[in-house]
């Protein structure tokens, strides 16, 4: 969450509380339900390795609001988040790993383990499909988001059927 | 008009032992190998699996497009063993509604007429079929569209006067061939509202599909592999299971 939060500031100073809504807003309800704790460590963590800078504001009925904006070195740190492209996405190996090993061991059948697993991508689908119906028609962000987890999955889904092809061919 | 309670009602489609074998050029392939399948009212259920598989021939089975080998079928607990073509085809006009991937809409006919067809030939007055296309093409829609041919619409909205066409009637059960399979990602994401929308109002549906996205629409899929039942699962109607989408996008550290 280090990046996200410094790409926030990159706009201009904000508090903590600020940042946690904004976040919300720009992903909907694809976010995983924001950790306010969890901004103000992250927030601590950045200013301690000199990224951002805190400056605390007087309120007149409440503490003290610390507002922070990015330092240079904050700058040159997304500059360099931005150049990098990211790895791609793994198989999921776990799985794999259960598939080919399961007839020497006798332990697990590989069509009822297909079958679980395929429960399982099969109702996320289905959660995410009640996700993207619920969002704002408007929040292009998050659907995107939603819809690049349901592409993903579907590869999923693709994948074990053709694990099972190859399979119930065998047998 | 929702759906009844489950486990209560008769089933309204029921399949036992079917069995279809497809003799071309070549050996004999075995689409359908002994296939039992039974279908709640309100139920919406999805038949997935890869190409070839012969889900699209159960569908067909399931339609009386074609008949089964070996084994019956029961419709709305009527055995339909002896139905006689003309027999069939009166079922698909009132009592099954079906829609195809590539439409197969009327060429030469308005969309109106493509819609209103099916409802004059099962006997409704030309004023009665009117007001039922008029509400369908506006909930689909497609109001504005009736005069147009099917070949000046886009895929989506071909699609779209297909459902129109096949609902008509108000058939118990709606049998849906791959009904996104030759439409876009926005197109899809059309047919799969629309479809979820008529299921919510207790419309039953089975419907064959390779899209996994299509299929979590339903409340039941069905894996087909090499012309039989690989699993039968009921999906979860609650979101989020564990931490399979405690939130979609992943924020580290």
């Amino acid at each position: 969450m280090r990046l996200p939060l410094l790409a926030l500031l990159a706009r201009g100073p904000a508090h903590g509380y600020e940042l946690k809504q904004d976040l919300e807003q720009l992903l909907g309800s694809a976010y995983p339900q924001p950790n306010v704790g969890q901004i103000y460590v992250t927030l601590g963590r950045l200013e301690k390795s000199g990224l951002i800078e805190g400056e605390d504001v007087e309120q007149s009925s409440r503490p003290n609001k610390k507002v922070y904006h990015l330092t240079d070195a904050g700058r040159e740190a997304l500059h360099a988040w931005f150049e990098e492209t990211e790895d791609e996405p793994r198989v999921r190996d776990e799985f794999f790993m259960k598939l080919a090993l399961a007839p020497q061991t006798g332990l697990a059948d590989q069509i009822a383990l297909i079958n679980r697993q395929r429960r399982q991508y099969l109702n996320t689908m289905r959660s995410l499909s009640k996700l993207a119906a619920a969002e704002d028609r408007d929040n292009r962000i998050a659907h995107l988001l939603i819809e690049g987890a349901m592409l993903h999955l579907q590869a999923d889904l693709d994948w074990l059927e053709r694990c099972q092809e190859e399979l119930e061919e065998q047998q | 008009m929702s759906a009844e309670p489950s486990g209560t009602s008769a089933p309204l489609l029921r399949a036992e032992g079917l069995v279809k074998t497809h003799h071309g050029e070549g050996a004999p392939a075995r689409a359908v190998r002994g296939v039992g399948l039974s279908v709640r009212r309100g139920e919406f259920v999805a038949v997935t699996g890869p190409s070839g598989a012969g889900k699209s021939t159960l569908l067909h089975l399931l339609g009386g497009l074609q008949r089964p080998d070996e084994g019956s079928i029961w419709l709305d607990e009527v055995c339909a063993d002896g139905w006689s073509e003309a027999r069939w085809a009166v079922e698909r006009r009132k009592r099954i509604g079906i829609v195809f991937q590539f439409f197969n809409l009327v060429s030469n006919l308005s969309v109106a007429d493509n819609v209103e067809l099916p409802a004059l030939l099962a006997g409704l007055s030309p004023k009665r079929a009117r007001a039922e296309r008029e509400a369908l093409l506006g909930e689909l829609g497609l109001t504005g569209k009736e005069r147009s041919l099917p070949g000046e619409l886009s895929g989506g909205e071909q699609q779209r006067v297909a459902l129109a066409r096949a609902l008509v009637n108000h058939p118990p059960l709606l049998l849906a061939d791959e009904p996104a399979g030759s439409l876009d990602s926005k197109g899809t994401r059309e047919v799969m509202r629309l479809l979820s929308r008529f299921h919510q109002r207790g419309q039953t549906i089975v419907m064959v599909t390779h899209d996994a996205r299509l299929a979590s629409a339903a409340d039941r899929v069905i894996s087909f592999f090499d012309g039989r039942i690989a699993d039968d699962a009921t999906l979860e109607g609650a979101p989020a299971r564990g931490k399979g989408i405690s939130g979609v996008l992943e924020l580290r550290d």
